[in-house]
């Protein structure tokens, strides 16, 4: 018998490469602004010019290095209490970390566990999950953050815990729906007449097919808990008041804006490339890993 | 020759008790060890929920509603799902319809098949994919090992289907269902299929029953064949005597309906369910008549 050509001769290294290099700029842009921000948040402690908390009230709003008037031991000058901006951002940059990471890990885990259950088991499993979704996207996210915040206590674990409460949603909805589609799938029949279980076929099978969504989903998350933090922080209920976070520094800006803009411009700077930096590697690593886009 | 599969008076029904259509109405049909049964029937006749129900694939909202199947024995309907499961893929194979989606589309072709042979041979993952390269040589398949490492997108349609062959036949069942396995194929493709089902049947000594509508299909490969017709069989016997004097007018209506080389097709001349029904309880009636008048 004739065999059917196989019109590509495909390694598997050259497989990667392909892969790495369909995901294209957006994919090296946002790989490089999480790992900027990545490496300062471990590295704080070591490339921060000040103590984020040391206070210089004789130095107090000093504008960047480079203007009139600003101090080269100050690059990006010093806030109202004479505090080095750049090193704040810097710690900042910790926290902000902290929270995507943990956040959207935990949040990912509950999500893609219930979605998983409501979309394969379907029947009342899916409309109580359902329901409860919908019940909770009825609510809006940040007030439900605050309350929470609010109830448990400030501190970083409340905020990763108002994250994880409002966000599993997320998670849940389009795992549960991209579920049912893949168990329509013929090649999930064929995995049941092979005798594999449902949780094999959903381990085995299904869950493998989820991970350039859940990926492109967990990225965008981690965006999304970075500004959930921001604005816990900037209201004032996040980690304790003297350590350095993003929305405190703005909330601290806010007051001065007008004759230190610097200080509440700058953290808005970081926030936006976080975010468009986890947004961007979501999207590029989709196309690394779907294979059927491999072509 | 020992029957393997007996399926007595089968009753499946499809939606809620009020409402229910009956898909299939009281069929039998037996199957010997290493035969080949062609079930043929128009589409809707059932014979692919047939199928479906000995692999317990039928529809969420389908039910055997009475009747039995007895594989090697022991009645698959009353089985627990564990047992049942435990004989699918290794006593009881599928060849499924449609190649393009029956493969898990992000798992490589060597971890489908050798994941197939671990769960139900416990071979070792290097034993697993040893055996899973031997098993794509018996289906021509040149190159083994490089094909192992493919993806399914990365190999063609012919290729797929005798992967899925190859999976069939890999763990020596003694019935295999083979779905329509050459509808989506173009006719070359088609037969060379056919003869490798042929060859690995020899090989391994299953039995297959082979769904289709394709009466030129059955004269080629299957030795016995059933007809199928709205959830009834209408007439079985060796595959010669059938095609050469049927003895039923529907069976003749599928005959004629045949493209052929020699002479124009016919339409075929669909028997509505309701004559059929009549005809039956005419024969009855006549039967009753004879009875009473002999005695």
């Amino acid at each position: 018998m004739a065999d059917l050509a196989l019109n590509r001769s495909v390694a598997p290294p050259s497989r990667w490469v392909a892969g790495l290099k369909r995901g294209g700029a957006r994919l090296w842009i946002g790989a490089a602004l999480v790992g900027v921000l990545v490496l300062v948040a471990l590295l704080a402690p070591w490339i921060a010019p000040h103590d984020p908390i040391e206070q210089d009230l004789m130095s107090a709003q000093l504008p960047p290095a480079w203007i009139n008037g600003g101090d080269p031991a100050y690059l990006l000058g010093t806030d109202s209490l004479g505090r080095c901006v750049l090193s704040r951002l810097i710690y900042s940059a910790r926290t902000a970390v902290v929270v995507a990471l943990i956040a959207a890990s935990l949040a990912a885990a509950i999500g893609i566990a219930l979605g998983l259950v409501a979309g394969s088991f379907g029947g009342w499993v899916d409309q109580l999950t359902s329901r409860l979704i919908d019940v909770w996207m009825a609510f809006p996210p940040v007030l439900l953050s605050i309350v929470l915040a609010a109830v448990i206590g400030a501190g970083l674990t409340s905020v990763i815990a108002a994250i994880v409460v409002v966000d599993w949603t997320r998670f849940a909805r389009v795992v549960r729906a991209e579920t049912m589609v893949q168990l329509q799938r013929d090649y999930a029949a064929a995995a049941r007449v092979i005798g594999l279980s449902r949780g094999g076929i959903l381990r085995l099978e299904i869950l493998p097919n989820l991970v350039p969504l859940v990926v492109t989903l967990l990225a965008v998350e981690m965006g999304i808990a970075i500004l959930v933090e921001v604005i816990l922080s900037f209201v004032g209920i996040s980690v304790a008041g003297d350590t350095a976070t993003w929305g405190g520094m703005i909330a601290e800006g806010r007051q001065i804006v007008y004759q230190a803009p610097w200080i509440m411009a700058l953290p808005i700077l970081c926030i936006i490339s976080s975010v468009i930096g986890f947004n961007l590697l979501g999207d590029g690593l989709r196309l690394v890993l779907d294979p059927v886009q491999r072509r | 020759m020992t029957t393997i599969l007996a399926i007595r008076d089968l009753h499946v029904a499809i939606g809620h008790h009020a409402d229910a259509t009956n898909v299939l109405r009281g069929a039998s049909l037996e199957v010997g060890a290493g035969e080949v049964r062609g079930l043929v029937g128009e589409s809707g006749a059932g014979k692919s929920m047939l199928g479906r129900a000995v692999l317990g694939l039928l529809p969420a909202n389908a039910i055997v509603a009475a009747g039995s199947i007895h594989f090697e024995g022991r009645d698959l309907v009353a089985m627990p799902e564990s047992e049942r499961r435990n004989l699918l893929g290794r006593r009881i194979a599928l060849i499924p319809q449609d190649p393009m989606t029956s493969l898990n589309p992000v798992k490589r072709v060597g971890a489908q098949i050798s994941n197939l042979l671990r769960r139900h041979l416990g071979l070792s993952k290097r034993d697993a994919l040893g055996r899973a390269a031997e098993l794509l040589v018996e289906v021509a398949i040149r190159e083994p090992r490089r094909v192992l490492e493919l993806y399914p997108h990365e190999i063609s349609g012919g290729m797929r289907q005798r992967v899925l062959i190859a999976m069939a036949f890999a763990c020596d069942p003694s019935l295999v269902i083979a779905d329509e396995p050459t509808t989506a194929l173009d006719v070359t493709v088609q037969r060379q299929v056919l003869q490798l089902v042929e060859r690995l049947r020899q090989r391994h000594g299953a039995a297959i029953l082979f769904v289709t509508h394709d009466l030129g299909v059955v004269a080629k490969i299957c030795r016995t064949m059933t007809v199928l017709h709205a959830g009834r069989v209408l007439e079985e016997g060796e595959t010669v005597d059938v095609l050469a004097k049927p003895r039923h007018p529907y069976t003749r209506a599928l005959l004629a309906a045949t493209p052929r080389a020699d002479r124009p097709a016919e339409a075929l001349r669909p028997v509505p369910p309701a004559l059929i029904e009549g005809l039956w309880a005419e024969a009855r009636r006549l039967d009753g008549q004879l009875a009473m008048a002999a005695s």
